[in-house]
């Protein structure tokens, strides 16, 4: 049996789960659609709000970046974990008792103001719609490896599956499709790091290979001893020190969970649980089950690192393994012999006096066309010949994206084919389940938040539903445009938006929505509009108005500026407020009554 | 009492919530980043692990889910203690 095929039976047996499922818990009311009735239990609520959570980025790429920057990597993994902290004891309580179906309908309501809701609106379907475009990408780049076919095809599928079940499921069909695709997202994670870590430490469980001993052959070292020397021994950074500066270490990571803390698509999942008591319990086994994910993510990339310096550093081409070839000729793995040996070597910046580790000049790997001549496309050792002029100031001639360190794993440790299929439906099931929450999150804002409350409030529960699935095929069509013409520098940039967004905008505004009696709607909308303003003006100004490093405020790169901007949020609304009249008594009432736990009821 | 049941609940909840958050900000922030250093430097190895480094990519983590199981289990608690008790 070949690879391709067992990956399609995989793929096709998962697919099949998913429908079936989607299929018998479609959405029959307005109710369903948003929040699947409030009464998911909160284990599986947990499951499907893990899966929601892992996008095909952080299922794919995360362990590839812990693999390159080693220590600084951290910030991802505890700025999306930690968050949840937040979410679960400062927001998802009260919020749920609440009782509305989105976050702009609690800005809007909490503030008794049209202004703000329109404000949370546009954040929400800004975040959602940025992180959309990149899991379309994602769901077309894995089908088109998969079956060879072009990438826009690949979109295409994906955005017909995520619509189907999404579009016409709601939110309950969504819900349990979510739990299927959390169990295959953790196996195809777990399994691949449990065979590794047995080869590469001989111990089951990958967290304690990652702290015990490398024992490959005769030698017996502390694991991460031996990858900090390999590191430094090529000129890279020391694996377990980092080189970010801690004041940005600090605040990247910070931003990362107020963020978190602040996503749209994240807060809604906790209103589909019946009361408050159910959203605490489901809050643990949300994170309990990304915990699963986010422990091995840092054993993945550190075994990744060993294993692929072992098997290619001072390898001939002729004798380097099959799968550096097949990524070769995916763009994904390059090689350019700067010194004519024949040989790969894999050096770090520390190796040249430029300060730098790159291939070849130019962002990416670009190739000549294929009418170009025999000898221009490929090179003296059978290798793929870049278009790219070579950077002759370093030594370095390994090209990898980060991309591939999940995906090659694997490979690279010779594991059954099985568990290659595994892996590829796993990343399939993590893009198709944050694409469809985000779609509905997004669909929902648009014919409940926007179409209901700010344009025709007359309109019917029939109507609006009607509204949703419109508004879903509207931003899919969108999405599966970015998908195919990917503004790619522009996606990876505006991730860092999407969190300082929330970060600086819904965070802060939730948080004094909840907690001060006395937080006004002059406080609230002016803290909103401040800490926007802020935060955004950095990030255009660094990101695509060309400002250079040493213009830094503090040293802060643009993805952690979302803190900078919170703070300035808090400042700005506790000086407003303060010289405004105080709210409303409803309102005032309405803040008493969401601290307290019981009769949350079911979602309206 | 009776009467103050709502401020009572509230403080009780807001005492709790403050002390899980510090935890939560010397694990992860201060643990992690800020003081990892010195921590690697003076505290033992976990495993083979320099102590800050193992902190900021394993131990936050399982503390993050630690802290959210004490902070259902000690709001069921308050909860009932004041009369909020829900169904499941």
């Amino acid at each position: 049996m070949t690879q391709g095929l067992l990956n399609g039976i995989f793929i096709g047996l998962t697919f099949a789960v998913y429908i079936v499922i989607a299929f018998r818990s479609r959405a029959g009311s307005t109710k369903e659609y948003y929040t699947a009735g409030g009464g998911v239990s909160p284990l599986a609520n947990g499951m499907a709000t893990a899966a929601d959570w892992m996008s095909a980025a952080t299922f794919i790429s995360m362990a590839g970046v812990v693999a390159i920057s080693g220590y600084d990597a951290s910030r991802f993994l505890m700025g999306w974990t930690g968050g949840f902290v937040l979410l679960t004891v400062l927001m998802v309580p009260y919020l749920r008792k609440f009782n509305k179906a989105t976050v702009p309908d609690f800005v809007g309501d909490r503030y008794y103001s049209r202004v703000a809701r329109g404000v949370a609106v546009i954040c929400a379907i800004f975040i959602c719609m940025t992180y959309i475009m990149g899991q379309m990408r994602g769901v077309g780049v894995v089908f088109s490896q998969l079956f060879g076919i072009g990438i826009p095809a690949g979109v295409l599928i994906g955005a017909t599956i995520v619509f189907f079940y999404a579009g016409l499921g709601g939110m309950k069909g969504i819900t349990y499709t979510q739990v299927a695709q959390y169990c295959v997202m953790a196996f195809a994670y777990t399994i691949p790091a449990i065979y590794i870590a047995m080869a590469m430490t001989g111990n089951v469980i990958p967290q304690l290979g990652l702290i015990g001993n490398y024992t490959v052959g005769s030698e017996s070292i502390p694991f991460l001893e031996k990858l900090n020397n390999i590191n430094t021994e090529l000129g890279f950074q020391e694996y377990t020190s980092g080189k970010m500066s801690t004041i940005n270490m600090f605040c990247i990571t910070a931003a990362l969970m107020c963020g978190t803390a602040g996503l749209p698509h994240v807060i809604v999942r906790f209103f589909t649980v019946k009361n408050v008591k159910s959203v605490r319990k489901s809050a643990c086994w949300t994170l309990g089950f990304i915990a699963v994910i986010y422990l091995t993510a840092p054993t993945i990339g550190a075994f990744a690192r060993v294993n692929l310096i072992e098997k290619l550093h001072n390898t001939s081409y002729a004798e380097a393994p099959d799968w550096f070839k097949s990524f070769e000729n995916t763009g994904q793995m390059a090689w350019v012999d700067k010194n004519g040996d024949g040989a790969i070597q894999y050096f770090g910046a520390g190796k040249s006096d430029a300060g730098t580790n790159a291939v070849f000049q130019g962002k990416g790997p670009t190739y000549p066309t294929y009418d170009a001549q025999e000898n221009q496309r490929i090179g003296p050792q059978g290798q793929r010949l870049l278009a790219n002029k070579a950077d002759t100031s370093n030594p370095n001639e390994l090209y990898f994206g980060n991309d591939i360190m999940v995906m090659a794993n694997p490979y690279m440790a010779g594991l059954p084919m099985w568990v290659i299929a595994l892996l590829m439906a796993g990343c399939i099931a993590a893009a198709l389940s944050t694409a469809a929450g985000l779609l509905l999150v997004l669909s929902t804002s648009i014919s409940h938040d926007l179409m209901k409350k700010i344009i025709n409030p007359n309109l019917s529960d029939k109507e609006e539903v009607k509204y949703a699935r419109m508004a879903s095929f509207a931003a899919l069509v969108v999405a599966v445009y970015f998908g195919i013409n990917p503004p790619s520098a522009f996606i990876a940039k505006t991730v860092a938006f999407a969190f300082g967004l929330a970060a600086s905008s819904f965070f802060p505004t939730l948080l004094m929505g909840i907690f001060s009696k006395r937080m006004n709607r002059e406080g609230g909308i002016a803290g909103m509009i401040g800490g926007i303003v802020f935060t955004s003006g950095y990030i255009v100004y660094f990101q695509f108005l060309g400002g250079t490093a040493d213009q830094y405020l503090f040293g802060i790169t643009p993805e952690g500026i979302g803190f900078i901007g919170m703070l300035i949020n808090f400042a700005v609304a506790f000086a407003v407020s303060s010289f405004t009249p105080p709210p409303p008594q409803y309102v005032q009432e309405m803040v008493e009554s969401i601290h307290i736990p019981n009769g949350a009821g079911e979602t309206k | 009492m009776k009467l103050d049941h709502p401020r009572a609940h509230r403080s009780a909840c807001l005492k709790i919530t403050l002390t899980l958050l510090a935890i939560w900000f010397v694990v992860s922030c201060c643990g992690g980043i800020l003081f990892r250093d010195w921590l690697d430097a003076n505290m033992p190895s976990i495993g083979s692990a320099p102590f800050g480094f193992w902190i900021a990519q394993q131990g936050s983590i399982i503390t993050f889910v630690l802290i959210l199981i004490v902070y259902a289990v000690l709001m069921n608690r308050l909860d009932n203690k004041h009369g909020y008790t829900e169904e499941n």
